[in-house]
């Protein structure tokens, strides 16, 4: 495994990090998910489930949490986890300051930010 | 490349629930929760278990699975009832729409879909189909188009291409003796009861975004009873059409649209829209 | 309220389905039944329920289906030709083991036929038109006042064992009019909720209607609780009326118009000094055998008189069991025998008998 530290790493320090779990047993390796992966995180297995059917596993490491691989999937057997989602902006500026702000700015006016 | 831990439980337990246990992972992507959880029986590839997967979204979203009838045919799809965990009727071959008309008539408050595939809409359906749009029954026909007949193992279907070979066209579809395919959802949208028509594929992850939302439009839709939503899907038979489930999602880009182009068919006019409440 | 009217068989038949909360009607045009639908049309709306003529009989009958499977009170009506077409919906119901109202009004076929009275679909009704192992209650009225009483009592039947019920008529009896009594009536309620596709709640598991059990060990399950209940059915639902048995040494069996005309037959018989009865079996499914073996033991010779090539003295001979001979007499094609034409009859098979 590739030293992440190293800063001519090939490999990027990623913002967004996504994990996939397959449900092995319901999987069917059609295949379809690894077209749609542009990671190339999804490969199909050695071995065979309890159906007798390769089945898909993911490359976590690579994964960025696109969902197209769940999207595509004929039977649902993917859960998609993804960190740093689009989370609303967020306002943290306390209450009392944002009223001494607002004084500064409007003198006159305290209407709520 | 490095595999991360699959999951390989030495039961046969299928996995009910996320377990992913990290804080900073949030659940992004679940199969939805008004799908039965079982194994379905679909070919690997096939488009139907993907479609019934969509539906079971948007029910799940738009929280009706109270509210939802859902109408299966007879096809590869039989079963249906068994994977969407909502009331369902078994219609009789080519049947559902009459079916359908009978259960929002008589419900109107419910969300009724009939769900078909070629042969069931297309061929001995046909008249049913095309009465129920005409009288502008307020219904969704969900209709699974993938040229052939499945269940029967690969007969022509209404929709088999011309030069397509089935078993019941074994030189290919000749249109001297058996015509062209037919285009269901131009052919619908003519009729003025047909409020949204729509052609969507679900062969790649964008295809299945568009077909997502547009089955979420027509769901809405049924809130205004303004008249029928077509919602046309190409999907996969990579058994019948001999193709591996990714030969078959490019077959349908490269042949299936030029005879089936994907795209809205018929939109409804922005007046007919100013309705629609958001239901949550 | 109780009110008489003078109403066509159709008619009555029309007015009894509102009267009996019917939710939907589903219908298409056929002589010599098309009253019923436009009756309906008229009328249903004005009490807020559905009536809708659908492109075909095979439509009809499946909307029937819908109907009944999200647990509402659905009739449809048709004549011969009509039925045929409705076979496989008739299946289905009954595999499917859905309440609902079938009307026949019978015309002489086979084929397009003609537009006269026939009563040449007792096999399709009785024995099963439709494929596979069913059975349909069957009543037979033979007055404009049945064409409306066996309304209110094939819906409850309908829902008591979750069957379809067909009503046999004939285009005489649905083309008549007579004076007909519209009693107060009560229908039967009949709680659907643990099967009728109403919507799931979070409170129950998913309904779902179906006739397909692909396993066979499942389908054979299935079809023995199906003849448990057409057990029941036999045990429970037999009806028949008898005119002048108590003496009687000839027998007519008939149902419908022919019942009506030999009961005329029977007076001319017994003005001639013959001991004839009837019987009239308002059932045809189930059959009133058994009271047809009793009678067998009393009389001489039996006669089966129907507007068709014999099809009901297959059952007589079943229930009279080769007790007595059996004989059948009918007209085809549309054409109606007189009271005479079965009287003479009768009086030849006697005279024949005598002299063997």
């Amino acid at each position: 495994m590739e030293d992440n530290s190293n800063k001519n790493s090939p490999v990027k320090e990623r913002k967004i990090k996504g994990r996939v779990e397959i449900d092995i047993q319901k999987c069917k390796g059609c295949e379809l998910c690894t077209t749609a992966c542009k990671e190339n995180a999804l490969s199909l297995s050695e071995t065979i489930n309890i159906k007798g059917y390769h089945y898909i596993i993911a490359n976590n490491d690579v994964c960025t949490g696109c969902v197209n691989c769940a999207l595509v999937c004929p039977d649902a057997v993917i859960t998609v986890y993804r960190t740093h989602p689009k989370k609303k902006r967020v306002d943290i500026t306390p209450a009392d300051i944002k009223e001494q702000i607002q004084t500064i700015v409007n003198p006159g006016k305290l209407s709520s930010l | 490349m490095q595999t991360e831990e699959h999951f390989l439980p030495d039961t046969s337990l299928d996995i009910t629930s996320p377990v992913c246990n990290e804080d900073e992972y949030e659940l992004v992507y679940h199969k939805p929760a008004t799908m039965v959880d079982v194994s379905m029986h679909y070919c690997p590839g096939c488009a139907h278990s993907l479609v019934h997967k969509l539906i079971m979204e948007v029910v799940e979203e738009m929280d009706i699975q109270e509210k939802t009838i859902g109408i299966a045919p007879v096809g590869c799809s039989v079963f249906a009832y068994d994977y969407m965990n909502i009331d369902m009727q078994e219609a009789a071959h080519g049947r559902a729409a009459a079916v359908a008309t009978a259960v929002k008539r008589l419900m109107q408050d419910k969300y009724v879909f009939t769900y078909q595939g070629d042969g069931d809409l297309a061929a001995i359906g046909i008249a049913e189909t095309l009465h129920a749009i005409n009288r502008g029954e307020n219904i969704l026909i969900v209709f699974i188009n993938n040229a052939v007949y499945g269940m029967t193992s690969g007969q022509m279907a209404p929709t088999t291409l011309i030069g397509m070979k089935t078993t019941t066209s074994p030189e290919g579809r000749d249109t001297s003796f058996y015509g062209s395919p037919i285009k269901v959802a131009e052919l619908m949208a003519q009729l003025p009861g047909a409020f949204y028509v729509t052609r969507q594929a679900v062969n790649s992850a964008n295809a299945v975004r568009r077909t997502k939302k547009a089955l979420q439009h027509a769901f809405k839709y049924q809130q205004l009873h303004k008249g029928t939503c077509l919602v046309e899907i190409i999907g996969n038979c990579p058994s019948n059409w001999k193709m591996t489930p990714i030969e078959a999602s490019k077959f349908i880009d490269e042949e299936m649209v030029k005879t089936f182009p994907l795209g809205d068919i018929k939109l409804p006019k922005a007046e007919d829209l100013k309705n629609i409440q958001e239901e949550k | 309220m109780t009110e008489t009217k003078l109403m066509k068989g159709n008619e009555a038949l029309a007015e009894a389905a509102i009267q009996a909360g019917c939710d939907a009607y589903f219908g298409y045009p056929i002589t010599p039944q098309s009253e019923v639908l436009e009756y309906l049309a008229r009328e249903m709306p004005k009490h807020d329920r559905i009536v809708m003529q659908a492109e075909s009989e095979v439509a009809s009958i499946n909307m029937v289906y819908g109907a009944a499977g999200a647990g509402f009170r659905a009739m449809t009506s048709s004549s011969s030709p009509g039925i045929s077409l409705m076979q496989e919906g008739i299946s289905y119901l009954a595999g499917a083991e859905l309440p609902c109202l079938i009307v026949n009004v019978n015309r002489a076929g086979p084929g397009l036929g003609t537009i006269q009275p026939g009563q040449g679909d007792y096999f399709q009704a009785v024995k099963g038109g439709g494929h596979g192992d069913y059975k349909m209650i069957v009543l037979a009225p033979a007055s404009v006042q049945e064409m409306a009483d066996f309304v209110f009592l094939g819906f409850d039947l309908a829902d008591k064992y979750r069957n379809p019920v067909l009503i046999l008529s004939d285009g005489a009896i649905g083309q008549m009019m007579e004076k007909v009594t519209f009693k107060n009536y009560t229908p039967s309620k009949v709680d659907k909720s643990a099967w009728a596709t109403t919507g799931k709640p979070k409170t129950r598991e998913r309904n779902y209607i179906t006739s397909l059990f692909i396993q066979p060990e499942r389908m054979e399950q299935h079809n023995l609780k199906l003849e448990a209940k057409f057990k029941l059915i036999r045990e429970n639902e037999v009806r028949w009326e008898e005119y002048n048995t108590n003496d009687a040494e000839y027998l007519f069996v008939a149902y419908g118009l022919s019942a009506r005309i030999c009961q005329k037959a029977m007076d001319i018989a017994r003005e001639k000094g013959s001991k004839v009865g009837l019987l009239r079996p308002i059932s045809l499914y189930p059959y009133p055998y058994q009271r047809l073996n009793e009678l067998a033991s009393r009389v001489k010779l039996i006669l089966s008189v129907e507007l068709n090539s014999g099809q009901m003295v297959e059952d007589v001979k079943l229930a009279v069991n080769g007790k007595v001979p059996v004989e059948f007499y009918g007209r085809l094609g549309g054409m109606i025998y007189t009271p005479e034409d079965i009287e003479h009859h009768l009086e030849t098979l006697i005279q024949n008998q005598h002299a063997n």
